[in-house]
């Protein structure tokens, strides 16, 4: 029996999302000099954190559709 | 090592790699629950969807010393190196998925070497068996001393101690979750990759001004001292794949069209994708078989646009080097070109902060230990059905191999440890095993792609074919050498040298090209002379034209295979004109 993968992916990309993006927030401008000036941190983790939302969705969605 | 500067990791960045690798062995620990019989173990109970053995088809060729490499080549040879991605893979993948699955898939074989048992004979499999079992041991071991050294180089870390637990950290996963541990994580590595790269590919843009202030940079390059090759091209030689062809002298690569186009585009990418076990067994492992054809087809589309995730850096790197006092990047010049291996790493360190350089090592640390793991796969289900089984024990319960193959995963690691310690003493050695798996490898497409089309081709046929395609391939390399040859690995060992190639890549392709054409012309011939040992009725299932069709009719366009194989070629050539 195999699990569904989305589930294990979506909860480490969804953990790895927000705690990039809270240290994003909590950390200074000057730590963002090198990546030209951009909060790489608070929009990578943002963005990391939709993907990993998104694959929570899909595996939730199926396993609700198999209960049915 | 001077001008390479080691990396600083904050909390943030363990946490991040501690996160993702108690993950890593998370996966293993729950599939344990269900690695029942040795086709679990092996084979993932045939029981993959489509998109994941997809994307692990695709990431089992995604090693880090891919990612590094297409990145140096990226740099130093410039958008032309897309054609290892748009002539030397994507092609093959479409032909793999839409002609020859159905008989690896359709035939039950367990592996590639058993597949050309039930097609040939038992000494074709044994001889393929065997140098893929060893090739196999190698490169994971030579992805493993990659890793402890640039972990080294970067980070500090004791080379021991990276090597060991990373082996470690692989053993765990695949020990408790077999294949099925390991295709999981490749799936998991592809889309940290992904994420992780991204961001660099836009900082260095934006960095250089957009495409447009790349391309000015670029041509800039090509036409100064600046690429230290020690020649300077025409303008567009490091933007374009095409237009630089018509002579190898025209462009950084030194290859030529055709040698380019037969020798990558044909032997060496169709031998590569139809026929290493490493990435079919991805695809032999789908839940059904129309969804182990669409499974190099799906890898297929991420791996079109991967040139702009592995090839740009190396682009951009480059770039920025020719005017370092803007950006302050330069890449380190090593003897008399630059360090070109080490564009990822030091594009990470120059632009993530950190945090997300957590993120882009860990991605880096991943990809190197999936390397491992797909090759220890591999080995073990090679090592067990087509070694183990058919020479050592035959007729055991199916929980013996099962054990056998928890056994040749543990052998299998230690024997990729091995073979690090062994690249750290003796260089040389590691140049010539490589060297004699080309020789081994080149003409093997031409033995299936006989055996699947021609009913006719016989096993002594196959065999011999094989043997004289690689006896070929040794004697083009003993008689030829590349510019400016060192060593005797690089060619010309016979002492007699019949031809000079302008540069190493090109003797490769025509290596590949010399012994492909053997292979086929020396199979055809003795299968001629030879008697056939297989009826008709044995050959079902493995030859094309005793095979009946699945009827595919009731499938909407867009499920099926041949419509969507040809709809990813149109897309690969729309690719090579907008680049040509």
């Amino acid at each position: 029996m195999n699990f569904d993968l989305r589930l294990p992916i979506g909860l480490l990309f969804s953990i790895l999302g927000v705690l990039l993006s809270v240290f994003g927030l909590l950390t200074p401008a000057e730590l963002y000099r090198k990546s030209l000036g951009l909060n790489m941190n608070l929009w990578c983790g943002a963005l990391i954190l939709v993907f990993g939302a998104v694959m929570l969705g899909f595996a939730l969605r199926a396993r609700r559709a198999e209960m049915k | 090592m001077s001008g390479i500067p080691s990396i600083q990791l904050g909390p943030i960045d363990w946490t991040i790699l501690v996160l993702y690798f108690s993950f890593v062995v998370g996966i293993g620990v729950v599939l344990k629950r269900g690695m029942k019989s040795s086709t679990d173990f092996f084979l993932s109970g045939r029981a993959i969807p489509a998109w994941i053995a997809g994307l692990a088809f695709l990431s089992a060729n995604l090693g880090a010393q891919e990612v590094m490499g297409m990145a140096a080549s990226g740099a130093k040879y410039g958008m032309m190196t897309a054609h290892f991605y748009w002539v030397g893979a994507v092609p093959a993948m479409v032909f793999v998925g839409v002609f020859m699955m159905p008989f690896y898939y359709g035939s039950k074989a367990r592996s590639v070497p058993e597949y050309l048992k039930l097609r040939y004979d038992e000494k074709t499999r044994t001889f393929n068996a065997f140098s893929f079992a060893i090739m196999t041991v190698f490169s994971s071991g030579i992805s493993m001393y990659a890793m402890a050294k640039l972990l080294n180089l970067l980070l500090g870390w004791n080379f021991n101690v990276s090597l060991w637990i990373s082996a470690a950290i692989v053993l765990a996963y695949i020990f408790l979750g077999g294949l099925t541990s390991a295709i999981y994580n490749e799936v998991m590595q592809f889309f940290l990759i992904v994420l992780g790269f991204a961001p660099l590919v836009f900082l260095g843009l934006k960095d250089c001004g957009g495409w447009t202030g790349l391309v000015q940079r670029l041509n800039l390059v090509a036409g100064s001292s600046h690429n230290l090759q020690g020649q300077a091209y025409a303008g567009g030689a490091w933007v374009s794949t095409w237009r630089h062809m018509g002579t190898p002298g025209a462009n950084p690569m030194g290859v030529e069209w055709f040698g380019m186009a037969m020798g990558l585009g044909f032997v060496l990418s169709f031998g590569y994708w139809c026929t290493d076990f490493l990435v079919v067994q991805r695809a032999m492992v789908a839940e059904n078989e129309t969804a182990a054809r669409k499974v190099p087809l799906i890898a297929a589309v991420p791996k079109m646009l991967f040139p702009f995730l592995v090839i740009l850096p190396g682009m951009i790197a480059i770039g920025l080097t020719y005017k370092s006092g803007q950006t302050g990047f330069a890449l380190p010049v090593k003897g008399a070109s630059y360090d070109y291996d080490m564009t990822i790493p030091l594009m990470l360190k120059h632009y993530f902060p950190t945090g997300l350089l957590g993120l882009g090592l860990t991605a880096l640390m991943a990809s190197f230990m999936s390397g491992m793991a797909g090759n220890v796969t591999a080995f073990n289900t090679v090592w067990t059905y087509d070694i183990y089984q058919s020479h050592i024990a035959k007729d055991k319960s199916d929980s013996h191999y099962l054990w056998m193959g928890r056994m040749a995963t543990v052998g299998g690691i230690l024997l990729s440890i091995l073979t690090a310690y062994m690249a750290v003493h003796f260089n040389n050695i590691m140049d010539m095993l490589q060297l004699i798996f080309a020789f081994v490898n080149a003409p093997l497409f031409a033995t299936f792609l006989l055996g699947m089309f021609w009913k006719r081709t016989t096993g002594h046929g196959a065999f011999f074919g094989l043997l004289s395609g690689t006896a070929a391939a040794a004697l083009h390399h003993g008689l030829t050498v590349p510019i400016g040859a060192e060593s005797l690995f690089k060619g010309g060992w016979i002492g007699h040298v019949l031809h000079v190639y302008p540069s190493e890549m090109a003797q490769n392709f025509w290596t590949a090209i010399w012994s492909w054409s053997t292979c086929f012309i020396v199979t055809i011939l003795i299968s001629l002379a030879t008697r056939r040992t297989k009826s008709d009725e044995e050959l079902r299932g493995l030859v094309y034209s005793l095979t009946e069709r699945h009827a595919e009719g009731h499938l909407p366009w867009y499920k099926r295979p041949l419509y969507l194989g040809a709809l990813i070629l149109l897309v690969a050539l729309v690719l090579n004109i907008l680049f040509a």
